[in-house]
């Protein structure tokens, strides 16, 4: 698998295993001995039982050797982006007082996509013992960064941070920042993969984001198709069986059989795409499974 | 009984809601055409259709308002445009030149094309509309795919307390007075917060939100009671929510929040339908299954493991259907393909298996 991107930005429609997918992408790469960071952006906390946690904080914790994790909040990085640029506490107190910082992450969207692109900004440039940003031409503190990104349908507007607050914040350092998280994601160093299932929506849908990346100049990764049915020679002509039991076995078989069909046909529609596919693993993804998976990504 | 729900006159509104990639869009459509088949005159608000259902539907670009369903006595189609929406009540609220200014306000495109809360907003507002005309039998809406319950059932008094909060009266009064010259009469900490948000968000930012907020406060006036109107409309008898999931984990844990949700809200939950269920299975026990492994041929082996696993993915399915608490329950059986014509919404069995 190709790690030289170090940003690493994952989507997908909802219900088809983006989050399982990022986190089984970064405990991948910490596996490998990667140090890695996977970030949450959208609050739901899917991320934290998948490490048999309730929840993930606003900090970086370590959820395996090599691998940390954190989930970013927009009102907390506000707070401390307000912080950090004006060491100015009350101000942001002040801020919260009157309702600004709901402003800024709830009714404002462009901003609040700056703040929570702009964690994944700075954790990618890191280096040890220096602010981001800098020229220090050292190590990074992260090998990887991973994000579990918004859902495809909202996926290139969450990216093109630029046109977003172009008309928004037109100087000043939202604006400046804004500016470089675009010239982040349009680099070589970002990648974005995309998570479907082998069926008929959800690829159509990856296909209208790929297009859509694509028209954005922005790099695509892998379309990993999770919940691959494999290929089966299956039948039940025999004489040992009770005829009902037979039928309603042969309807059984019938069934997986045209599920398979159907995927066959969808995944020709991915053809001259980057496509991993992946076994289908039943309903609950436990800590084991997705190590399996990790190591399935490992070997891709 | 959801059939019932259905055929029954005094219904006028059916909400259909649940978590994203439950097929909920098929399910308001079913709901729709099966009504419509009733003689009810239907109209089915859907929000992002597919595309072959959106096609099965005559939707397209421009379907924004209700339009005659092709083949379908009795049956409209609309989708939801929500920027649209936004416009038209600003274009019917404010003068001409007022409805420019706040159309080409940045802070106005910004809000209306991709704030989280707006789509359920304009979802309410347009049902209110439909409503209002005294057109329809029966109006069956397809919420967005919000990720949570509170999203849709929040927005408007978000909205609405957005409107009326400290922040907005704050902000449009430097407007009113023609700028923030105001900072001279303001104490400290509001001072610290103007200069704090010009500094990061540069200072011309202020004037755009200032702008806008002002002119929406004298546009959206009445917001926050039309929001309450439509809100209070739909704890009103004749309105049913319909809440759909899938029978896998996370979709019946947002369904069960969207239950819960519904109940404290004092909103008639009708009941849950269950897309995707199983269809029944060979009458043979695992243990049976595996004894007859024993002398199969490698064909009939796989099947038989096939048949297993189904098995246990059928037992899995009925014990999270089992931890549902609503007033109804119907399940769907999983469709052998995707639904996305007439005939396939025909014949989804909205009578079947009911609880």
């Amino acid at each position: 698998m190709n790690t030289a991107p170090r940003l690493h930005v994952v989507t997908g429609k909802g219900g088809t295993g983006k989050t399982t997918l990022a986190a089984a992408l970064a405990l991948s790469f910490a596996q490998a001995g990667a140090k890695t960071l996977l970030l949450e952006v959208e609050g739901r906390q899917g991320l934290a039982p998948l490490f048999g946690r309730s929840e993930l904080p606003y900090r970086e914790v370590e959820l395996a050797p090599q691998l940390w994790g954190m989930s970013v909040d927009p009102r907390e990085a506000l707070l401390e982006y307000i912080e950090m640029y004006y060491k100015a506490g009350a101000a942001g107190r002040a801020l919260a007082k009157f309702g600004v910082i709901d402003f800024a992450t709830t009714i404002a969207p462009g901003l609040r996509d700056v703040l929570l692109t702009g964690k994944a900004y700075e954790a990618t440039r890191r280096r040890p013992g220096s602010k981001s940003g800098s020229t220090f031409e050292g190590p990074w503190v992260y090998d990887a960064v991973v994000m579990d990104a918004p859902p495809t349908g909202r996926i290139g507007k969450f990216l093109d941070i630029n046109a977003q607050l172009a008309s928004l914040a037109k100087v000043g350092p939202i604006r400046k920042q804004a500016e470089s998280i675009s010239e982040l994601i349009h680099s070589e160093m970002t990648t974005v993969h995309i998570v479907t299932l082998p069926e008929e929506m959800p690829i159509q849908e990856s296909l209208e984001a790929v297009d859509e990346l694509r028209g954005l100049g922005i790099n695509l990764g892998h379309i990993f198709v999770n919940q691959m049915l494999e290929e089966k020679a299956l039948d039940v002509f025999t004489d040992k069986i009770d005829g009902v039991v037979a039928t309603a076995l042969r309807a059984e078989v019938n069934r997986y059989t045209n599920r398979v069909t159907r995927q066959e046909k969808q995944i020709a529609l991915l053809e001259e795409l980057d496509v991993i596919e992946i076994a289908h693993m039943g309903e609950e993804i436990s800590f084991e499974i997705l190590e399996f998976i990790a190591n399935g990504l490992r070997e891709a | 009984m959801i059939k019932d729900l259905l055929s029954d006159p005094t219904t006028r509104v059916i909400l259909c809601c649940g978590a994203g990639g439950v097929g909920k869009t098929t399910t308001a459509a079913a709901i729709a055409l099966q009504a419509a088949d009733q003689g009810r005159k239907t109209v089915v608000l859907t929000i992002d259709p597919a595309r072959r259902l959106a096609q099965a539907l005559g939707l397209n670009e421009l379907s924004f308002e209700p339009h005659a369903v092709k083949a379908v006595p009795n049956l409209y189609a609309m989708q939801l445009d929500m920027k649209r929406t936004f416009d038209e009540i600003v274009l019917a609220h404010a003068d001409p030149d007022r409805a420019r200014t706040i159309l080409e306000n940045p802070f106005y495109i910004s809000l209306s094309s991709s704030f989280a809360g707006t789509q359920e907003y304009m979802a309410m507002e347009k049902l209110g509309q439909l409503l209002a005309s005294q057109e329809w039998d029966l109006i069956v809406v397809d919420t967005p795919p919000s990720r949570s319950a509170l999203d849709f059932l929040d927005a408007p008094a978000r909205l609405g307390s957005f409107l009326d909060g400290r922040l907005i009266k704050f902000l449009t009064t430097p407007a009113k007075a023609g700028g923030w010259a105001i900072t001279r009469i303001l104490n400290t900490g509001i001072q610290l917060f103007a200069s704090t948000i010009s500094k990061i968000l540069g200072g011309q930012i202020l004037t755009d939100i200032s702008a806008f907020v002002s002119a929406l406060d004298s546009v959206f006036g009445g917001f926050r009671k039309r929001a309450d109107e439509t809100y209070q409309l739909l704890k009103a008898p004749g309105s049913a929510f319909i809440v759909v999931a899938v029978p896998e984990r996370d979709p019946i844990r947002e369904a069960e929040f969207f239950i819960d949700r519904l109940n404290s809200e004092g909103m008639p939950l009708a009941g849950v339908i269950v897309n995707r269920v199983s269809p029944s299975l060979a009458p043979i026990t695992i243990s049976e299954s595996k004894e007859l492994q024993k002398s199969a041929s490698p064909e009939l082996n796989s099947a038989l493991d096939l048949h297993i696993e189904n098995v246990r993915a059928k037992t899995n399915e009925e014990r999270l259907i089992k931890t549902i608490k609503a007033p109804a329950l119907l399940r769907i059986e999983d469709a052998d393909g995707e639904i996305s014509d007439i005939a396939g919404l025909r014949s989804i069995d909205l009578a079947g298996k009911s609880l």
